[in-house]
């Protein structure tokens, strides 16, 4: 608290100092930025273009406006002995007051409509990534090439709560940013998948709303390889501020030596889903699964929040037959928040979660939970 | 024969049912003007807990959960609960005395359109302490957050926001009934005093959009408990409809705010410039066709959904031009300070702020209304300054400025010119430490609604929040001022109040008697 306090007092006395006790936050941190980011593509270019134009219009407007105003409460004020004259009308200057600003308008919407001509010139993509937006994580899928991928925060619950301290990328940082090459024209095809959502790449002029049964079109094209961070800016639940975008932008060559990589993880992952897991490695991976994915609503001790998030700690459907329980992961609950997991976890990973919460928090059921199990239930559908 | 109203010496009995039953024009103004303090208190008290949870990043005070109620609730209290009753409660009090009638046209209406208010907003506020929490989905309720995914207390929810409009549609046929009805003679639409003007408008555009709000959560109402997909994409419903069906409505709304808002200060400034109005009627015809302009912007709101692009470029033209009759007020009421003789009373400089911050905020307005920039403002900060600067600088001023003004009239005393110098300088500073960085914070790309943030946001975050806290703590000294004048302020010498104020409603009496213009007065 005194600490706090101490802080405070420094940063009211001298913003200096505290330029200097916060500096270098991170290295590709905006770190008290004040104005838009010019960004590395075109479209971002233009929007910083016309807000740039703008603000100087309104500027301009407003010192002329207020000037004027300032300049009249300090001339006409009674106690330097003004007598208020009389008139209350004069349409000539009326009729110019109404002319002139609509003639600044005209003049504005010429550059505002070629910039959102380029907001929209979506055509011609060499790169097609579908984006969907979760409560409360990002799913990047690589059309045509069968490389699908969750990326989600992957700052810790003690960090956010303040029992670790926080690092350098706090709230930046995901478990694995989006891959893009350089010189090529990306599309991004993004919808939501529950709520909306609305995926933003600030240094892309990028923002897009993920609205359920929609897709909507946006594209970037740079050269200037980098990581860029954004957010989702649709309010979208209680994970809202936790689900960061970050995009990484890598020169071609190294981005398709990714993309290949990511391929054959894919292959490798399919020959091992057979593999039988032990109790234990089941649990270690299933808490890992739980907090991240199911944490965020049925909190870590499994007891949920009373009223929105049932408890699953002593739950009839976690401490039953676990053909239930994979069916309520696989198939979600129709009209809650409970959404379906079969496209967002593995079957190792659906298997581990399962395992965890029937062996968690005393729920003490004591059987296995096998990759094979899930498998065998989305065969069976 | 008049009789006087029930006081506190003939028992609490007849004083409650006085309030309880009152058709008097004067006590249901108090009665709203009263409630609408009460909400922007409460309304305030969520607005500190969010700012003390944004002071530092980290969750310190509340969960997310939490966090997302108190914005939604913050929104909905100030917007419905603070703004709307109290320029409803100065409509109340004023337009009867401003056109000499006698009282409203509908006065039992009157009593009920006020006494459901209390229920609505009692019916919200206790779904903050039921399982599951109050409303979190935002005051903009888009569905299907609102729908699907809301606790089970979105019901309350939704029936509060009913009578709210009920409410607001009572009182609005009532103004409209009054301003046709009962103008003195002679007292013709063009020599009408501009609040009462900017209030017809405002009613008319309260009648054509409240049922759109209730055709909304209706809506909402039938997908959540029948079966109906209207929003919900997995039946063929269509989210996006929603939020066209809601900005509808929700356009309109931030000028249901503002107009009167305009109406009060284009009589203050009058007032204290000792000059007449400049530019009477090119004012009416502006508010007539900002008004007008309302209905057809909605979808500027909506520039990221994913319009076609004719439509986005129909929609950021036809923003762009509200530019124009808003810059039309702006100029008048300079105009009307040049050459006068000017003295700076608290609701004079009220007013003065009010024009200078509006103004600011329409200036983002204009920014924001150029689609491709608001691709890089939407949803964040920026907009959240926006929005503040037209509406706390511009509505709660304006409110703040009137009450200054007209309390004199109404109660016979002065306030404390000191105290209300304070207020306002506390108020104004604090206002600007508030507002001024989230326009920072919105470019350097911190979104709306967040329960936290990067380590990056971190410094003018906090100097959002201690202006925040400076703010709050001005209103105390409003509530301190209005009451001690009330029980125990100097009794105003001279019965017109101010050098410079014209209008019929300082030709009465001060204080104003309950009953006035029982005999029409004669309008030169
Ligand atoms: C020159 C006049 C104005 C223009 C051109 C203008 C334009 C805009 C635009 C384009 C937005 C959408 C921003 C976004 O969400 O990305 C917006 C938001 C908003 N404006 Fe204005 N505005 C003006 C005046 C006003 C006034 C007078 C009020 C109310 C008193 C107001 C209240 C609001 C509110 C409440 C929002 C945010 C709604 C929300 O998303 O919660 N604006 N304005
Ligand atoms: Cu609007």
């Amino acid at each position: 608290m005194l600490k706090r306090a101490q802080a405070l007092f420094l940063r009211l006395l001298s913003p200096a100092i505290a330029l200097a006790m916060a500096g270098g936050v991170s290295a590709e941190s905006t770190t008290r930025q004040l104005n838009m980011p010019q960004g590395v593509t075109e479209v971002s270019q233009a929007a910083y273009d016309i807000h740039m134009i703008m603000m100087w219009i309104c500027t301009v407007i407003g010192v002329a406006v207020f000037g004027f105003m300032f300049y009249v409460m300090y001339a006409h004020r009674k106690s330097r002995g003004a007598v208020a004259a009389n008139f209350h009308e004069n349409h000539v200057v009326e009729l110019i007051w109404t002319i002139v600003p609509a003639l600044i308008l005209i003049v504005m919407a010429i550059p505002a409509t070629t910039a959102l001509l380029k907001v929209y010139d979506t055509e011609n993509a060499d790169i097609d990534i579908k984006v969907t937006g979760y409560q409360w994580k990002w799913q990047y899928e690589y059309i045509g090439e069968g490389v699908k991928f969750m990326s989600e925060l992957r700052t810790s619950q003690d960090e956010i709560y303040g029992r670790a301290p926080k690092g350098e990328h706090y709230l930046r940082e995901v478990t694995q940013p989006l891959v893009i090459p350089t010189g090529k024209k990306v599309r991004f095809l993004i919808t939501g998948n529950d709520v909306i959502h609305s995926w933003w790449v600030p240094d892309f002029g990028v923002k897009r709303d993920a609205v359920p049964g929609l897709f909507t079109a946006a594209w970037a094209k740079t050269d200037v390889p980098g990581i860029y961070v954004g957010e989702c800016t649709e309010l979208c639940g209680i994970g809202h501020a936790f689900m960061p975008v970050v995009v990484e932008v890598k020169p071609e060559a190294e981005y398709n030596e990714w993309l290949a990589g990511k391929k054959e993880e894919a292959a490798l992952y399919a020959s091992t889903i057979g593999k039988e897991w032990t109790f234990d490695e089941l649990m270690v991976r299933g808490e890992e699964v739980y907090e991240r994915s199911c944490a965020g609503c049925h909190q870590s001790d499994g007891k949920g929040i009373a009223g929105v998030f049932p408890a699953l700690k002593d739950s009839p459907i976690a401490l039953g037959a676990k053909e239930g329980h994979i069916a309520v992961l696989i198939d979600g609950v129709a009209g809650t928040s409970m959404q379906s997991f079969a496209d967002q976890l593995s079957e190792v990973d659906i298997a581990a979660v399962v395992h965890y919460e029937r062996n968690a928090w005393g729920n003490d059921v004591g059987d296995v939970t096998q990759p094979l199990d899930v498998l065998n239930y989305k065969k069976n559908q | 024969m008049a009789h006087g109203p029930a006081t506190l010496a003939d028992g609490w009995g007849k004083y409650l049912s006085r309030w309880l039953f009152t058709t008097n024009h004067k006590d249901i103004g108090t009665l709203y003007l009263w409630f609408s303090f009460a909400m922007f208190i409460m309304g305030g008290a969520f607005a500190m807990v969010i700012r003390a949870e944004l002071f530092q990043p980290g969750m310190q005070l509340i969960k997310p959960e939490f966090f997302n109620q108190m914005t939604t609730m913050h929104g909905l209290v100030m917007v419905f609960g603070a703004i709307m009753p109290a320029f409803v409660g100065l409509a109340n009090w004023m337009i009867p005395m401003m056109i000499g009638a006698p009282d409203m046209a509908l006065p039992r209406m009157n009593n009920l359109s006020f006494w459901i208010l209390p229920f609505a907003f009692a019916i919200l506020t206790s779904t903050l302490f039921m399982e599951g929490g109050g409303p979190n989905f935002g005051w903009t309720f888009y569905a299907p957050l609102s729908t699907t995914y809301a606790p089970d207390t979105v019901n309350y929810f939704i029936f509060g926001v009913h009578i709210m409009g009920a409410s607001s549609i009572m009182g609005s046929i009532n103004i409209i009934a009054t301003v046709m009805n009962m103008r003195a003679p002679g007292m013709t639409y063009m020599k009408m005093p501009m609040f009462v003007w900017t209030w017809v408008i405002t009613a008319f555009l309260l009648v054509a959009v409240m049922p759109v709000l209730a055709g909304a959560v209706t809506m909402m109402l039938m997908d959540i408990n029948f079966g109906t997909s209207f929003f919900d994409a997995a039946g063929g419903g269509d989210p996006v409809l929603f939020q066209h069906i809601f900005w509808f409505f929700g356009h309109p709304e931030v000028y249901i705010i503002i107009l009167p808002a305009f109406g009060v200060v284009s009589h203050i400034i009058p007032t204290f410039s000792r000059k007449p109005l400049f530019g009477y009627s090119s004012m009416v015809y502006a508010t007539a066709a900002i008004a007008f302009l309302s209905f057809v912007v909605w979808a500027h709101h909506m520039f990221t959904v994913g319009m076609p692009i004719a439509g986005e470029l129909y929609f950021m033209y036809a923003t762009m031009l509200i530019a124009v009759p808003t810059g039309v007020k702006v100029f008048n009421w300079i105009t009307t300070m040049y050459r006068g003789s000017l003295t700076f009373e608290t609701p004079m400089l009220f007013s003065i702020a009010f024009v200078i911050l509006f103004t600011f905020g329409g200036f983002t307005g204009m920014m924001l209304s150029i689609a491709a920039a608001d691709m890089q403002y939407h949803d964040t900060y920026f907009v959240v300054a926006h929005f503040h600067y037209v509406m706390v600088a511009g509505a709660v001023f304006s409110g703040t400025a009137a009450v200054y003004y007209w309390l004199p009239k109404w109660c016979g005393k002065m306030y404390n010119e000191t105290m209300g110098k304070v207020q306002f300088w506390i108020a104004f500073i604090g206002f600007n430490i508030t507002f001024m960085p989230q326009h920072f914070l919105g470019l350097a790309g911190m979104p709306r609604r967040y329960a936290d943030y990067g380590l990056q946001f971190a410094d003018w975050n906090m100097v959002s929040s201690i202006g925040a806290f400076m703010y709050g703590g001005a209103q105390i000294l409003f509530l301190f001022n209005v009451v001690r004048t009330i029980g125990w302020g100097e009794p105003t010498k001279d019965p017109k109040v101010w050098e410079g104020a014209e209008g019929l409603e300082w030709t009465l009496p001060t204080p104003a008697p309950y009953h006035t213009f029982a005999k029409p007065p004669k309008i030169k």
